[in-house]
């Protein structure tokens, strides 16, 4: 993509501005319908119809709600920390854009080919814990505050057992760049990560529970990291109100919101990358080419982003130290112990 | 403002680390408060120290305006109006006061259908509980389940009377309307299938495991406190009491009918959790089908508005009747003074008793067993208020 | 019991106080009904609740009634182990109605106490939390009583409407 865009306009400032915004673009598409699914999804499983007014079953709904938010007035508490209060969204919105840069699209697009791809985005999506003590604490609201606390304990405790699963992807793989996993899982579904990659047959057998223990423990992590259901506690409707983001309305809300569901594809398209694929083929050498690869890429990461709304409108939601219980006691020793094994397999 | 609240002596934890209580205000306007219910939480960090519940937000005068009724029948609407989400059941034990007032025997038929009406009603406003409740807990799936089963009761009641909601439909001595001839089959079917639908929404909420560790454990209510603060219905069966009024202090036809007292057991923990009261409701709903199943089959044939006096003038007296309402013990007192105005009517309502407990019950727990902790309570504003 | 013999075991119990004023009403039209003297109410409540005969454990109801000239206070009391009830009434004058709280025996009473203290003005010695419960703490006036005015203004706002 880069050489293309290169030998089009040549190596002009242009030029990374095009590689910078295509996955803004992105976001911004996703995220309509990602919202879209969402309640139609919630709906059908709720036994009713969700959106039907707006186009075809309701398709511009999304649009119209946007165009909602864009035309609401954009409040700001008089008591609130003017600067970091009007900050706060837009760093939580750049610590989960910053994630796709590294992200895979395809076997010809990424936007940044780091050497250090995996590391990098779990280092700038801490970034998101920043914007989002900002929010809470500028504020000025007890409710926001406690969701800001209880945001920054719940994903910092979860990035442990999420880094532990990453490092034993990591350690099978080799690499740490992306776009060199996923190329690597190229070839068949038997050579995913969650297969073993690719690892002798032998060595599969054993590591493939160690790799299914690992995903769980990486998911359920991720699901904690984009705080949803069910554990969304840092919004906690019926507790917190809306949690950090309370006082907000209007376009910050929507950036809240946005970066929200920027997150939440971000998490499954690495779990993709590290467990499924990535924009690998599951049909061998059938269906690749960059543009397959681009649609193999968006289709795994939604198929995930799907479940993590199934799982959402399911179950109830966890409490405060019953989070916390998950994490260290629960996820934390499984993915030790599952990285320990696997290096003992490796070495073997 | 008169109020005075003391805050407790600052806590501290540890030897170094001192922490100091912060008020915070839950409510009026809070998704969790279930209407208007204002609560000053003192807390530690997320444990709860102290409660301080304020309400009136909704006060309407329920009983300053009785007294200016020309007409017993006129308070009914009023009634109506107290616990808007089981309607019938206010209806039912007002009129059951009023008739032990002024001596009235009732035909079977209407008593039957009271009971009918009453049963539904109670199975209408549990779904509203169990349903809100998932809510509170983050589960919102339940609820939409809960809405659709309970659309179907409140058509069984629109084919009866034209409301949904507020009905006015027990009249002192009788009923504003006999039942159509299509609402005995309709009514049965809708049983059928509410057996069905109850063990889906025990599959789906009731035995979740986060439901259960955040259910389970929560707001302790021993039995003997739960008695000296006069709690009723689901909130003192849950912990432990067999006691219902249908039964043990019984009004209409209720011991013509086979059917259990529903009381918590402690499944998953200590009797008197949340779980308890939660399960306590999914039960009764069972036995309500059981009721109106029976009562279907038994109703006899009659005129329904025969005993309904012309003009109602009570002999001096007074009277306190009690029934079991789906929020537990409702009660009215009435005072007559020979005239045709209520001299005093007082609404014992069980959310306002029920309610007063929650400083007992929600001390040292944390803010999001307090919203556990009030959605099992089910209070409804509008009767705690009055 | 009947009513009837919680009435007699009351007089003997107490019969050597004085001004117990204990007046039973038991043929009266529906409810059976036992007077007592406003200081005594807290001793009757006490030997209610823990007599092994009696055990009234349910204060099922308290509720203020005006009765034009006088106050009274309505316990409707209910033993959950014994399954009988009666109903326990105490009067006061309208001017400084006081009557001693049985928070300490029955704590429900105390929403009900504070109920009956907002809407009629009767205050209950020894409650712990007298305040207003359902009007504005800063209301003014209780308006159960039968010779209440309705205020022309409340912080400003017009009452009747």
């Amino acid at each position: 993509m880069e050489q293309f865009l290169k030998t089009l306009i040549g190596d002009t400032l242009l030029n990374h501005v095009i590689i910078a915004a295509l996955p803004l673009v992105f976001i911004l598409l996703y995220a309509l319908v990602a919202i879209y699914v969402e309640m139609k999804m919630a709906a059908h499983m709720q036994d009713r119809l969700a959106y039907m007014r707006t186009g075809w079953h309701g398709v511009l709904q999304p649009i119209a709600d946007m165009l909602k938010l864009l035309q609401k007035e954009d409040t700001i508490p008089a008591a609130a920390d003017r600067i970091f209060f009007i900050l706060a969204p837009y760093i939580v919105f750049v610590g989960s854009y910053a994630a796709f840069a590294a992200l895979p699209f395809g076997s010809s697009f990424i936007g940044s080919n780091l050497n250090i791809g995996i590391f990098y985005i779990v280092a700038i999506s801490s970034l998101v814990v920043v914007g989002i003590m900002m929010a809470g604490w500028s504020s000025n609201n007890k409710w926001s505050l406690f969701g800001a606390l209880r945001a920054a304990a719940q994903i910092i405790s979860y990035e442990i057992p999420s880094a532990f699963a990453i490092l034993g992807v990591v350690m099978i793989a080799g690499t740490m760049n992306l776009q060199e996993l996923s190329a690597a899982q190229t070839g068949g579904i038997q050579h995913w990560m969650i297969f073993g990659g690719t690892l002798s047959l032998m060595k599969k057998l054993i590591v493939i529970p160690v790799m299914l223990v690992l995903f769980v423990v990486y998911y359920v992590s991720s699901m904690a990291e984009v705080n949803r259901t069910p554990f969304d506690i840092p919004e906690a409707e019926s507790e917190l109100v809306q949690g950090y983001m309370t006082e907000y309305s209007g376009m910050k809300f929507a950036i809240f919101y946005l970066a929200e569901y920027a997150n939440l594809f971000a998490v499954s398209a690495i779990a993709t990358v590290l467990f499924f694929g990535g924009w690998a083929s599951p049909f061998a050498s059938a269906m690749t080419g960059p543009l397959w690869s681009t649609f193999w890429f968006v289709a795994k990461g939604m198929l995930l982003v799907c479940v993590n709304i199934w799982l959402r409108w399911t179950l109830p939601r966890l409490r405060v130290d019953q989070l916390m219980y998950v994490s260290w006691k629960v996820l934390t020793p499984f993915a030790f112990a599952c990285v320990l094994a696997l290096g003992l397999i490796l070495v073997w | 403002m008169s109020e005075a609240i003391i805050a407790p002596p600052i806590s501290s934890t540890g030897r170094s680390l001192r922490t100091e209580e912060m008020i915070i205000n839950m409510g009026p306007q809070h998704p969790s408060t279930h209407g208007v219910l204002r609560l000053e939480l003192i807390v530690d960090g997320e444990i709860v120290v102290d409660v301080v519940p304020h309400i009136g937000y909704l006060h309407r005068c329920f009983e300053k305006h009785c007294e200016h009724m020309t007409n017993y029948q006129q308070v009914i609407p009023y009634v109506d109006r107290m616990d808007y989400v089981c309607s019938m059941n206010n209806e039912f034990a007002y009129v059951v006061a009023a008739e032990r007032l002024l001596k009235i025997q009732v035909p079977e038929r209407v008593e039957y259908i009271r009971v009918i009406m009453a049963e539904l009603q109670r199975i209408a406003s549990h779904l509203i509980a169990v349903g809100t409740y998932g809510i509170d807990i983050g589960a919102f799936t339940p609820f939409l389940y809960c809405f659709r089963d309970r659309e179907m009761i409140l058509d069984l009641f629109e084919m009866t009377c034209g409301a949904r909601l507020l009905y006015n439909y027990m009249w002192i001595g009788g009923l504003s309307h006999d039942i159509p001839v299509e609402f005995v089959p309709k009514a049965k079917e809708f049983c059928g299938y509410f057996r069905k639908q109850l063990r889906d929404f025990n599959d789906l909420l009731t035995y979740n495991e986060i439901f259960v560790k955040r259910t389970a454990n929560v707001g302790l209510l021993p039995a003997d406190v739960a008695v000296n603060f006069a709690c009723s219905g689901p909130m003192l069966r849950g912990s432990g009491v067999n006691w219902d009024l249908r039964r043990d202090d019984p009004y209409s036809v209720y011991h013509k009918f086979d059917w259990d007292i529903a009381v918590g057991k402690g499944e998953v923990g200590p009797v008197g959790s949340c779980w308890d009261r939660h399960i306590v409701r999914m039960a009764e709903m069972e036995q309500s089908i059981r009721i109106v199943e029976q009562a279907l089959e038994q109703i006899p044939e009659g005129d329904v508005q025969s005993a309904i006096p012309k003009r109602i003038r009570p002999n001096p007296g007074e009277v306190y009747a009690r029934t079991e309402s789906p929020r537990g013990e409702l009660g009215f007192y009435i005072v007559s003074d020979g005239t045709g105005t209520p001299y005093r009517i007082k609404a014992r309502s069980p959310g306002f008793v029920n309610l007063s407990v929650i400083n007992e019950i929600s001390r040292g727990s944390m803010i999001a067993d307090l919203v556990a902790i009030i959605g099992s309570i089910d209070i409804v504003l509008g009767e705690v208020d009055r | 019991m009947t009513p009837q013999e919680i009435s007699e075991k009351l007089a003997a119990k107490f019969s050597g106080v004085s001004d117990i004023g204990l007046e039973a009403k038991l043929d009266a039209p529906v409810d059976p009904t036992i007077k007592v003297s406003p200081n005594h109410i807290l001793e009757v409540a006490k030997f209610l609740r823990d007599d092994d005969d009696m055990q009234f454990d349910f204060l099922s109801c308290l509720s203020g009634v005006d009765l034009k000239g006088k106050l009274a206070v309505v316990y409707q009391l209910f033993s959950m182990v014994k399954r009988h009830k009666i109903t326990i009434r105490v009067e006061v004058p309208t001017e400084n109605p006081s009557v001693p709280s049985v928070e300490s025996i029955w704590r429900t009473a105390n929403w009900h106490e504070r109920e009956a203290y907002d809407l009629f003005g009767i205050t209950f010695a020894g409650h712990p939390d007298l305040r207003r419960i359902l009007l504005p703490y800063d209301w003014e006036g209780h308006p159960l009583r039968k010779d209440y005015q309705v205020p022309e203004f409340y912080n400003g706002m017009k009452v009747p409407y």
